[in-house]
């Protein structure tokens, strides 16, 4: 199987400031075409080329599921980052031509639920957006709780608001306002499934929280794209191509791995959806595990790795790539 | 393209028969003159203009007679369809998928016309015209996937993705090789193979569950598999096993050539965009040995096959009493030349 979901050329068609943080933008096909239909909760992968080197980000589509004249997603700007996030505030500007990925969804709803119950921190709204269309479209029973910094960065908030007032909570954190979450998922009726986007530690809140109570892991649905760490650089020799590689400091290994013109894997970017696997062959030195896919005694075993997130810290890793 | 669309049986007087062009596009499944089970995955592209690998969903001669045998099936046991109650979006899905492709590829045989919601579906080869909302069910005489499976050669899995795995959540089931959708719905990927024999110790179904979680919208994916099948019969279900097992009693070396068929099934592997959900639909072809052995590389890689094939292979594929027989028959035809690598005939 080729690398990557099956591409999009299209044409960045809005730019649209949203908050000081975040920036919206619009992408229609190239040949006027529309858009695959896709469902609440996927993404697509946006590729940028920036200067020398090629950077592909995982973000949700955001758009309506029933609109397939174009697709929406917002980005966070990130100054810490590696820079996927400023360059897409910084450089991509309204008829520019870029490449996206088909959809794929790692984050679906369960069209079984009784009841979805979405829980969003920050920038995390916007898979939701797309379930929340999709939810009306159906007549789907569903609540939002979304926490947000403060009201200026409330992205999407009095929209979500203005179409759904009985079902979205808004919680201020410059307010002190905090999602009750025992007393709310105490109080859900049988059938309800819940869904959290956003940082990492409010996942683990919600994860730990719901198993604490019972709740059944199938009915616990999260989804989070690590970005791929930074760190030493280190070398890899690519054993089925026989090549030698360095992944830079801030550059991921697959990165590396396709700056070289080997083949890849993915359909995540974010160590989530177990494409990238990759057999370790040899090593001498510590694997940095950053995946949610591995399990702990697979990463124990020194013998594969999701170079999508994760690094390696010594002297020599040899892969069957 | 024009097909002429055969009157046939699959049942009781069984007048179903290939035409010579039908032999030369049938889907040989043997590459090479052994045979072990593997998953055999390819993506689902167009390929060979002719071949069953040209078009999305294959329209043949046979199409018109199959769709009348899935009618009557159904008539008889209404429970060969079924869709728990969150897979509807999912039927929706299935019916735009078939209904776009086949008005693309076979505009002489199928149109849609699609203004908004409001669609009209004409299906000339079977005398069906509709015009109905999308993702209105009250506006279509039965529920989506029922709707289009009725008009669609080849049985369909509907399958839920969730929990890393993938449930049976939905389907139509009328052309099956000896399962039944009635025992396995609601079941998960490990549990409806679980009679397949040796697959498991091979890691085999660990691999294909997850390749077949990755299967993305826009690149479907195929593979083929066989049995066999004494009389042309596409319903072949563990409820009616009683009416086909017996017949399997009756082949004897001087009927082989008529009654014993190879039966193909061309799976192929779609994600659907609305419900995330995979449908998995499954095409069965049949053909006789008398047609088979008209291509002289098929009959001797055929017997080599059949010969050789490890014992709890041809008891689970059903034809272990009979090997000897059909062995015995088709040596007639290998005359020891090598075959040409690859499915298609020389
Ligand atoms: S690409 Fe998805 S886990 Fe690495």
């Amino acid at each position: 199987m080729s690398a990557g979901a099956a591409k999009i050329p299209v044409t960045v068609a809005e730019v649209t400031p949203v908050n000081e943080l975040v920036t919206r933008f619009k992408f229609v096909r190239r040949d006027g075409g529309p858009m695959p239909t896709f469902s609440g909760g996927a993404h697509t992968v946006v590729e940028m080329n920036d200067r020398d080197r090629v950077r592909r980000n995982p973000y949700s589509i955001m758009s309506d599921p029933g609109d397939r004249g174009a697709y929406s997603i917002s980005i966070r700007r990130d100054d810490n980052g590696r820079g996927g996030s400023l360059f897409m505030h910084r450089q991509v500007r309204p008829g520019m031509e870029m490449v996206i990925s088909n959809p794929v969804n790692l984050f679906a709803l369960d069209l079984r639920a009784r009841k979805h119950l979405l829980l969003a921190g920050g920038i995390g709204i916007t898979p939701f957006l797309a379930q929340i269309k999709q939810l009306s479209a159906m007549n789907g029973n569903f609540e939002l709780h979304y926490s947000v910094r403060s009201a200026s960065l409330a992205s999407y908030a009095d929209e979500l608001v203005a179409n759904h007032r009985s079902r979205v909570h808004l919680y201020h954190d410059e307010r002190g306002e905090q999602i009750d979450l025992p007393a709310l998922l105490d109080g859900q009726p049988l059938g309800t499934h819940v869904y959290v986007c956003g940082p990492k530690g409010m996942i683990a809140w919600v994860r730990n929280t719901a198993t604490a109570l019972g709740w059944p892991r199938e009915a616990v649905h999260h989804e989070e794209f690590l970005a791929p760490a930074s760190g030493k650089p280190f070398e890899v020799m690519l054993a089925r191509s026989n090549k030698l590689i360095r992944v830079g400091e801030h550059q991921s290994l697959l990165e590396a791995i396709e700056a070289a013109g080997v083949e890849a894997p993915y359909l995540c970017r974010g160590g989530a959806c177990g494409q990238c696997e990759t057999d370790v062959l040899e090593h001498e030195g510590t694997f940095l595990h950053k995946d949610h896919w591995l399990t702990p005694t697979q990463c124990a075993s020194g013998t594969k790795i999701m170079p999508c997130v994760s690094r390696f810290e010594g002297r020599t890793l040899v892969l069957d790539r | 393209m024009t097909v002429i669309f055969k009157e046939e049986t699959f049942h009781d007087d069984f007048t179903f028969r290939n035409s010579p062009e039908a032999v030369k596009r049938f889907p040989f499944p043997f590459p090479e003159d052994s045979y072990m089970y593997s998953v055999n995955l390819e993506p689902h592209k167009s390929y060979r203009p002719g071949s069953v690998y040209e078009r999305t969903f294959d329209v043949d001669e046979h199409y018109v007679s199959e769709m009348r045998d899935r009618a009557r099936v159904l008539a008889e046991d209404p429970l060969r369809c079924q869709s728990l109650p969150h897979m509807t979006l999912a039927g929706w899905d299935l019916l735009e998928l078939i209904m776009t492709s086949k008005a693309e590829e076979y505009p002489e045989l199928f149109e849609l016309h699609r203004d908004g919601a409001k669609w009209h579906w004409i299906n000339r080869p079977l005398g069906i015209e509709q015009k109905f909302t999308f993702l209105d069910e009250t506006t279509l005489p039965y529920g989506p996937m029922e709707y289009i499976t009725r008009q669609t050669q080849g049985d369909f899995a509907v399958l839920d993705q969730r929990d890393e795995n993938l449930w049976m959540d939905a389907g139509m089931v009328t052309t099956q090789a000896d399962w039944s959708l009635d025992f396995d719905i609601g079941m998960n990927f490990f549990e409806w193979h679980a009679p397949v024999p040796k697959a498991h110790e091979m890691g085999i179904f660990q691999r294909a569950l997850k390749f077949l979680l990755n299967v993305q919208q826009g690149s479907p994916a195929r593979r083929l598999n066989w049995t066999m099948t004494v009389n042309p019969l596409l319903d072949t279900s563990p409820e009616n096993y009683h009416k086909w097992g017996v017949m399997k009693k009756d082949l004897t070396l001087e009927n082989m050539g008529q009654m014993m068929h190879l039966r193909v099934e061309l799976q192929t592997f779609f994600r659907l965009p609305r419900s995330n959900a995979l449908v998995f639909p499954i095409r069965c072809y049949l053909i006789k040995l008398d047609e088979l052995v008209t291509v002289p590389k098929w009959a001797r890689r055929f017997h080599r096959v059949i010969r050789d094939l490890p014992a709890e292979l041809a008891t689970y594929k059903g034809f272990v009493t009979n090997r000897p027989k059909i062995v015995e028959w088709l040596s007639k035809y290998d005359d020891g030349a090598p075959t040409s690598p690859g499915i298609w005939a020389d």
